[in-house]
């Protein structure tokens, strides 16, 4: 394999006593999506500020692009499109003119960025807004104007803060399409998110963070091989009766989870399992077999849900 | 576990009839509750304010306007006499102002408290009214703090001087009552504090015989004092604190002038909330 | 190996004198101005100029007919004459203030504008000077229309009185400056009202409307502390054509103002988005 891209070793950062993020690992490679999967306060958000040259780590080492970010602030931005949790899009600029003076800020030229804005208002589907204020979009356009400007310098690693949290589903599945075509051309992802199914389309390898650490990493179907097994049934015994259900259904498969809301039992054949149940003569009000899931993969970990 | 007990039922625990007919003192007493959080702020800021005019104008000014007119006096007395009850019906105006356009926009706009306010049985008219209730008591605190430092300035020479309490709190509800009928219809609000503080606050502030008297401006500004509420308090206030002279028909038309404000304001404001509210 | 035009761009300022806090886009950042400002109401921005003008007018006329004149030394002027200059300096102070204030608050906590431009190759001095440049164009704009009034009407004595207008730029400059260093360590609108808390009094006692001499001594002197106090004597005394060694003294109080105001600025961005 080529050099990483970007390659962290003991990456740690304190704020006071408080330790976000814990001595990391990782590399990532040119052309792949690459996670950070993890419940909100994993750490993700403050890893990914250290690598867009906008937060000092403690200790540790990283490298992008084979530079220090600490040194070479402005020339590692000049490499990365950056898409922040939460949209700061400029509210006194319409649509267009926020992508353009957002190339300006890069030092480029007039008519470079003349051209590239028509380019990203049809990427973004946005052509028809145009002229219109940033604050008459609705979420799921912001997010995606926000990514079209992330783009308006040819980044060569795009990074995609918790891209699709607080839209609706229609809206996530409009932009997981771009960055698929994105993915395509061969562009770099690195993205956080807190939703499994998010991590498992988009992702081609990922770490699971928790309190600081990674937990695990690998690529969600090598993650899910390892950690849990193919299916998973789902019980619902009503909110006061699941636990005393768990102790009893413990031995019937290879692990159980108790929630408060339902029961989680991990194995191999979800039907066959359930049809055992129903012959034991217990009756649970719903139930359901699935596929297991990096959510299984986090709560396995870590003993806890992603989202709480 | 702790759930939150629902069995009750609303119509044993809500008594509507009782929120119908005070439901506005519900909303005012919430508004002043929460104006206690910057109370001290707020007193250090209504003392502060008369001091500093009053030494910086009054004084500082006034020392050289006194010698430059003579024993004539500005209006027949010395200037920080003159000066002292314009600024408090300002100062009324001001305070009220500040409590009904804000908490106006802020209900309607930046928390929306109005729309979960309206959700229980209060009603668009209480809420309006309660607002300006509170507006009203800031008003009051404001100006009897004002008239305090007067009288430690030595700017009464009337015996009924107090009477300018009241008719300085009446100019600062009519022109509230107003202010909030039109903050009430707002949409933009950023251009409407520019509109309001430059070309509404500061021309009534500086063209309404304020620092001198209204006669003393060419004729074609004199319109501004004449429709303007500050004119009306502080010519009553002149009055009422060194004997300034007004005929019985101009203080007729100084009270007609500001209760219709008043009215009209209170009325306006109530339909504008209760419209919105259910738009 | 294909190099994308950012990073070409951004690597050229290698080795330069504050390569990592500032990147040379301060006319990138002015662009951005022009283009907010085209789509703002035209309302708000003749009322930065109606404001001086309003006080010209009351308490030129009406004061002025109480008061005709005022002595300063052994002249006698105009009172018009003696608050015209006043009313520039406050003018460029309350300008700036509000630019550097309310505005920037806006962006750095609201919106988080600068959030976005720190995410890009620029660093925080392009963000604090675009920012206060800004502030200046606009500054300087109304300082030449407020000239265009008074001095028509007779109330600028001296031909020096043209370099009132520069003077301007520099008094805002440095509240400017000033000015959004403090609101970069305020944490809510109501920590900003402190500023207006020291603007009334410094309005009122920095002898706008009268010489400071009428004040007893100790006031005086606080009085002579204070900005405002320097910013209205340099605009009077170049008006009034009373050129002298003081007048270099108050640019100077301007200058410092101006070098401390972008340190902490820079400083407080630096760790604000660095951190």
């Amino acid at each position: 394999m080529s050099n990483p891209l970007i390659s962290a070793r003991g990456l740690t950062k304190k704020f006071g006593d408080f330790t976000a993020v814990n001595g990391i690992d990782f590399d990532v490679y040119k052309g792949e999506s690459f996670g950070f999967l993890g419940p909100n306060g994993a750490g993700k958000s403050t890893a990914m500020r250290i690598i867009g040259a906008t937060s000092q780590r403690t200790s540790g080492t990283i490298s992008i692009l084979g530079k220090d970010p600490e040194l070479h602030g402005p020339q590692i931005r000049a490499h990365l499109g950056v898409v922040p949790q939460q949209d700061n899009l400029d509210m006194q600029l319409s649509v267009a003119e926020n992508l353009y003076i957002y190339g300006r800020y890069f030092g480029l030229s007039r008519k470079f960025v003349k051209g590239k804005v028509n380019e990203l208002l049809a990427f973004a589907q946005l052509e028809e807004k145009r002229d219109a204020k940033v604050e008459t979009l609705s979420g799921g356009m912001k997010r995606r104007l926000t990514i079209a400007r992330a783009l308006v310098s040819e980044p060569e690693i795009l990074m995609l803060d918790e891209p699709t949290t607080g839209l609706d589903p229609q809206a996530r599945h409009i932009l997981w399409d771009r960055l698929f075509r994105l993915k395509e051309q061969g562009v770099t992802l690195l993205i956080t998110t807190h939703f499994m199914d998010e991590a498992e389309q988009l992702c081609d390898r990922l770490i699971v963070m928790d309190k600081g650490s990674i937990m695990a990493e690998g690529s969600p179907a090598s993650l899910i091989k390892n950690y849990a097994t193919k299916e998973v049934l789902e019980l619902r015994f009503g909110s006061d009766r699941n636990q005393e259900m768990g102790a009893k259904l413990r031995t019937m498969c290879e692990r159980i989870e108790e929630l408060p809301d339902r029961v989680l039992m991990y194995t191999e054949d979800g039907e066959a399992l359930l049809e055992k149940i129903y012959s034991a003569d217990l009756h649970p009000k719903t139930s359901l077999v699935r596929r297991s899931s990096l959510e299984d993969v986090f709560l396995r970990l870590t003993g806890r849900t992603l989202i709480e | 576990m702790s759930l939150t007990q629902i069995r009750q039922g609303s119509l044993v625990l809500v008594d509507a009839a009782r929120v119908q007919s005070r439901g506005a003192f519900y909303v005012a007493q919430s508004r002043i509750r929460q104006m206690m959080t910057w109370i001290w702020l707020i007193l250090g800021i209504a003392i502060a304010n008369p001091i500093l005019y009053l030494i910086s104008v009054g004084i500082g000014l006034g020392g050289l306007i006194d010698k430059s007119v003579g024993p004539a006096g500005v209006d027949g007395v010395k200037y920080l006499t003159f000066l002292a009850p314009a600024l408090l019906a300002q100062a009324a105006i001001q305070g009220t102002m500040d409590e009904t356009v804000f908490p106006t926009i802020e209900g309607f706009k930046w928390h929306k408290t109005f729309y979960s306010m309206n959700a229980t049985p209060l009603s668009g008219a209480q809420i309006s009214y309660g607002v300006f209730l509170t507006a009203l008591f800031r008003a009051f605190y404001t100006v009897v703090l004002y008239f305090g430092v007067m009288w430690a300035f030595g700017a009464l020479e009337s015996p009924r001087a107090w009477l300018a309490i009241p008719t300085a709190v009446f100019a600062g509800a009519s022109f509230g009552a107003l202010m909030q009928a039109l903050a009430a219809r707002l949409e933009d609000e950023n251009i409407f504090f520019v509109v309001l503080g430059r070309f509404v606050m500061m021309p009534l502030f500086m063209f309404s015989g304020t620092f001198f008297p209204l006669t003393s401006m060419p004729f074609f500004l004199q319109w501004i004092g004449w429709i303007s509420p500050l004119w009306h308090a502080t010519e009553l206030g002149r009055n009422l604190t060194y004997g300034h002279p007004i005929s019985p028909t101009m203080m007729w038309v100084h009270f007609v002038f500001l209760g219709v404000m008043l009215v009209v304001g209170l009325y306006f404001s109530a339909r504008i909330f209760t419209k919105r509210l259910a738009k | 190996m294909f190099i994308p035009m950012a990073v070409a761009i951004a690597e050229k300022r290698v080795g330069k004198l504050g390569e990592r806090v500032y990147s040379g886009r301060v006319p990138q950042l002015l662009e951005r101005g022009f283009i907010a400002f085209k789509s703002s109401t035209y309302m708000i921005v003749i009322s930065g100029f109606v404001e001086p003008v309003l006080y010209l007018l009351s308490f030129g006329y009406g004061i002025g007919k109480l008061l005709p004149t005022i002595t300063v030394g052994s002249e006698t002027i105009k009172y018009a004459a003696f608050i015209a200059p006043a009313l520039l300096a406050t003018s460029a102070m309350n300008g700036a203030i509000y630019d550097s204030t309310m505005n920037v608050f806006f962006k750095l906590n609201h919106d988080r504008i600068y959030h976005g431009m720190l995410a890009t190759s620029m660093g925080p001095l392009d963000v604090a000077l675009g920012e206060i440049g800004w502030a200046l164009l606009r500054g300087f704009s109304y300082a030449c229309a407020f000239m265009a009034v008074i001095a028509p009407l007779g109330l600028v004595e001296s031909v020096w009185g043209l370099l009132a207008i520069p003077a301007a730029v520099l008094i805002a400059f440095g509240f400017a400056s000033c000015g959004m260093a403090v609101t970069s360590y305020m944490k809510s609108f109501q920590q900003l009202e402190i500023i207006n808390m020291f603007l009334l009094p410094m309005f009122l006692f920095s002898g706008s409307f009268y010489p400071i001499t009428v004040f007893p001594q100790w006031l005086q002197f606080t009085v002579n502390l204070m900005p405002l106090t320097h910013a209205i004597n340099l605009v009077r005394g170049l008006c009034l054509g009373h050129i002298n060694m003081a007048l270099l003294s108050h640019a100077l109080y301007f200058v410092v103002m101006i070098i401390i105001g972008l340190i902490f600025t820079t400083k407080r961005l630096n760790a604000l988005f660095m951190k």
